[in-house]
């Protein structure tokens, strides 16, 4: 198992060199010199100049993606030229706040999810499954900006229930996270439901219920268990659909997080603050990625061996 | 379980043997059981043809400012309403389903093209094509679903035609994988097998051979990409990437509105509504497709 | 004579099809399984062997599903019986193993958390100790050699002959009265059938077990079997002990069965086999269902379902113009 995990985060090492050299080359793909972009129209020679020096863009490319990603491993994410920090400390109120939005959103959509998805299975063909299956394919279709837009206007400037936007207190969060975590809801919905479907017709099911099991056991232990593979391997893939999601959605609530900052640095061409958010998001996918592989081998025995 | 099933399924091949019928009609039979399937599709063909059609028989100039009925609710001169310039918004959603759609179709046309050639290559040369295709498959799957495309049009700059190119390459490595699993599962087919040992030409092998077997996965998951493409396509219009404020775009008139959520709901409402029922409906006729094409997944 | 240990009478078993419609699958069949006997149920796929078992199991789903008749298992009347008195008998007096071992037990599941599962709901006072002993005895019983380790394994890391192994030691795991085998070698190998087959006679003579081994294997049925009840669309057409099946075959049917089955040593042009294919259920022949296939057939064999009737000692066919009555004629 532990030679497995290993195994998995070394193959990750190449992958990771790559992501990160073609991030690198991001700010020197812009069209045009990137210094005077990243100047902008009124910069002068001499501050173009400064940029050019202070981005490294004067020296050959392999000196300057080494001193860039030293850097990284130090901690130096680059300079924000439109808020004359470091990237770093921009970076850093931002973290915790997109990271306990993801946090909300995941849990209530996968554990809403699963239930959509387990009950439909288990009455599959009836009224229930058919209003499951509604919700399910609903959801995938809405577009979350849509969705936190419309909740908004019921939930806030109808009821006055919940803030527009910020994050005063734990109400500011409710919304946020019910329009990003509804697509993954969705997709969890489909899938458990599926799984379930296809785990339950299997010949170790019938061997369960020879056994005398009791049917809640024979489909929590049995079916569920084998289906949770499945849900997890989706699970991580939507993470990335959530990663995004945040991105469109703190814009829509206006949350000081990293997608709203990454949208306004697209907007402000600070593109160092876009290259370390991309970086940022990249790693943070890879990684979940990660974990849930290690996880997956540890739920399913025979992925190990191969 | 199991016994009944195979004593149904016998019962109903035994059923079904005498009148063999053209496969064609055979699947539409099928096809027209799904209900919500059917739906999705004519929904679909009906915003195809408000594409087509949409901007001769707009009521109203769809950009055209009418300062007399400024963020006017939906009435009986306005159904959907008014906008900020008080430019009739069913006019601007309709005029701009040929834009929405169409950037959506292009991105996914394009993108699908690219994976099925990319996937074909890898599937069928194998080797060092192969490994050097899923390697760079695998890269851009190490961005977060729609951050390449943020990536891309944050490099190339906002855009129709820049959000259409980034969906493109997002959308080329999902179909890269769909058809090089498809190729490597029809390759062991028997009758492929025997194309190449009567000497087709590895192209003819390929194209003649190979292709058709693919193109159930192929028409699947097109289907639903362009559903997702109209979804990222808004989103990043909504976002500020994509058309620009003149243009009657769905998630542009949609992002315009929502400075005026609290005083004129229905800015927001309408363009969504729009998206999301052509959303559906792509995904309800992928669905139906899935299940028609590939009756394992029932 | 003492009382079976499970008797089947007239039992009918229908699924739902469409939404209105049911077709038969069993249609009135009546057999008993003694203690300690092993009796075959014989017939192609489709003919409604395993609908058989799995009725007398109550596996099928209820939605869909159309149950009558009686089933008498040691006094109790199956049919009646509640879903909780039902899964008290399920695994504890009869149990059941399975054509396809590997895919029988659960892969991600380790082979001692699956028998325990088996043996404790069914002996909820033993402590873990306990269970581990019963885990490792129950593996013991269908001599599989090194139990400790394979306690440890998922079914992946076994062959299918020890799953089916560990499948029997599951089902004996509670000592059960009957053990209904459902193809339970087709999957295999042919010497580990023929290994796992006299296994299944060990058992039944340690432990006095019913058994009711359903194949479409004569072979197996030759080996093991003392009676054999020949099944065909959904009803009995022969019942006989296995000896007498074999030498002198009634029905037309069961003769062809038999005919069909290639012997060494003795070479034919061509191996005779029975013309056409078996019924469909939702459109069964009127009369006797063989009639279509039937070489002795006659205008009255599509007229009425033949009853069974007694042909010798012990010996009973559903066919007015079985070989005795052929052969007085």
């Amino acid at each position: 198992m532990g030679k497995y995990a290993v195994k998995r985060v070394l193959s990750m090492i190449p992958l990771l060199i790559v992501i990160s050299i073609i991030i690198f080359m991001f700010v020197r793909l812009i069209p045009g010199d990137p210094a005077r972009q990243i100047g902008g129209p009124t910069a002068t020679i001499g501050e173009i100049e400064n940029i050019r020096r202070e981005l490294g863009l004067d020296q050959p490319l392999v000196p300057q993606y080494l001193q860039w990603i030293t850097g990284i491993f130090q901690g130096d994410l680059g300079h924000s030229f439109t808020n004359n920090t470091s990237v770093a400390e921009l970076l850093a109120p931002r973290l915790p706040i997109t990271i306990y939005l993801t946090i909300c959103s995941i849990t209530w959509s996968v554990i809403i999810g699963i239930i959509i998805g387990v009950i439909a299975a288990i009455n599959r063909g009836r009224a229930l499954d058919l209003l499951g299956m509604l919700i399910a394919i609903a959801g995938i279709s809405l577009p979350n900006f849509w969705l936190g837009l419309q909740l908004m206007q019921i939930f806030s400037v109808n009821l006055g229930i919940f803030p527009t936007g910020g994050l005063e207190d734990w109400r500011g969060y409710v919304l946020p996270s019910i329009a990003m975590g509804a697509g993954i809801m969705a997709i969890l919905a489909r899938v458990t439901r599926s799984s379930m479907i296809e785990n339950l017709g299997k010949d170790y099911i019938r061997t369960a219920r020879a056994k005398g099991l009791p049917e809640p056991r024979v489909i929590m232990v049995h079916a569920f268990k084998n289906s949770s593979i499945d849900i997890i391997t989706v699970t991580a893939l939507q993470i990335g659909a959530l990663i995004a999601g945040s991105v469109v959605v703190e814009s829509v609530f206006s949350i000081p997080g990293m997608g709203r900052l990454l949208v306004d640095s697209i907007g402000f061409r600070d593109y160092e603050v876009v290259q370390a958010l991309i970086l940022f998001f990249s790693f943070e996918y890879m990684v979940i990625n990660l974990l849930a592989d290690i996880l997956y081998a540890v739920i399913n025995p025979r992925v190990r061996y191969e | 379980m199991a016994d009944t099933n195979a004593t149904t399924a016998q019962a109903l091949s035994a059923e079904e043997l005498p009148k063999a019928q053209n496969p064609t009609v055979q699947f539409i039979k099928k096809f027209l059981r799904r209900k919500t399937a059917v739906l999705g599709f004519l929904f679909i063909v009906f915003i195809l043809i408000m594409a087509v059609i949409g901007p001769s028989i707009v009521p109203y100039d769809p950009n055209a400012y009418d300062y007399g009925a400024i963020l006017a609710g939906p009435s009986a001169t306005h159904i959907w309403g008014t906008d900020e310039f008080g430019r009739d918004v069913f006019s601007r959603i309709l005029a701009g389903t040929q834009l929405s759609l169409g950037t959506a179709l292009t991105a996914s046309i394009l993108g699908t093209a690219g994976g099925v050639v990319l996937g074909l290559i890898a599937g069928f040369f194998g080797g060092i094509a192969d490994s050097i295709i899923m390697r760079i498959c695998d890269v851009m799957f190490a961005f977060p679903s729609i951050l390449l495309a943020i990536a891309i049009v944050a490099i190339i700059g906002p855009g129709i035609t820049n959000i259409m190119i980034g969906l493109a390459v997002f959308t080329v490595p999902s179909f890269a994988r769909i058809i090089r699993g498809a190729v490597l599962e029809v390759r062991g087919e028997l009758y492929v097998e025997v194309a190449q040992s009567i000497g087709c030409s590895p192209a003819r092998t390929m194209f003649v051979h190979i292709f058709p077997g693919t193109m159930q996965a192929l028409i699947v998951n097109f289907t639903m990409n362009v559903g997702g493409a109209i979804l990222s396509a808004s989103s990043l219009s909504f976002l500020g990437f994509g058309a620009n404020v003149t243009q009657a775009e769905w998630g542009a008139i949609l992002s315009q509105g929502r400075n005026y959520l609290a005083i004129a709901p229905h800015l927001v409402l309408f363009p969504g509504l729009v998206i999301f029922l052509t959303v559906l409906a792509f995904n309800l006729f992928g669905d139906g497709l899935r299940d028609t094409l590939d009756p394992k997944l029932n | 004579m003492a009382e079976p240990l499970l008797e089947v009478k007239d039992l009918r078993t229908e699924f739902k099809r469409g939404k209105k419609d049911w077709i038969t699958a069993v249609n009135g069949v009546s057999f008993s399984v003694n203690a300690g006997e092993i009796v075959g149920l014989v017939g192609e796929s489709g003919c409604g062997k395993s609908v058989t078992s799995m009725s007398v199991m109550r596996l099928h789903n209820k939605l869909s599903t159309r149950i009558s008749g009686d089933i008498v298992f040691g006094g109790k009347h199956i049919l009646e019986l509640s879903e909780a008195e039902m899964q008290s008998i399920r695994g504890n007096e009869i149990s059941m193993i399975f054509q396809e071992p590997m895919s029988a037990l659960d892969p991600i599941m380790r082979i001692e958390n699956q028998l325990i599962e088996a043996i404790s709901l069914h002996n909820k006072e033993l402590s873990k100790d306990e269970l581990h002993k019963r885990c490792v005895s129950a593996l013991k019983l269908v001599g599989i050699p090194e139990p400790e380790m394979t306690l440890r394994n998922y079914p992946h890391e076994l062959s299918g002959g020890m799953c089916q192994r560990v499948m029997i030691a599951m089902a004996m795991s509670c000592e059960p009265k009957l053990l209904i085998a459902d193809e339970p070698t087709t999957a295999l190998d042919v010497t580990i059938q023929a290994q796992i087959l006299a296994l299944m006679e060990d058992i039944r003579n340690k432990r006095n077990t019913g058994i009711l081994m359903i194949t479409h294997d004569l072979g197996v049925v030759a080996e093991t079997c003392s009676r054999v009840i020949v099944m065909y669309a959904g009803n009995i057409v022969e019942e006989a002990p296995v000896k007498e099946l074999f030498s002198n075959p009634q029905h037309p049917y069961t003769q062809g069965l038999i005919e069909s089955v290639p012997k060494l040593g003795r070479r034919v042009h061509r191996l005779p086999s029975i013309p056409g294919s078996v019924p469909d259920l939702a459109a069964m022949p009127s009369g006797c269902r063989f009639a279509p296939r039937c070489k002795y057939a006659q205008a009255s064999c599509s007229e009425a379902l033949p009853k069974l009737v007694k042909v010798a000692e012990n010996h009973y066919a559903a066919c007015p113009f079985h070989t005795n009555a052929r052969k007085e004629a």
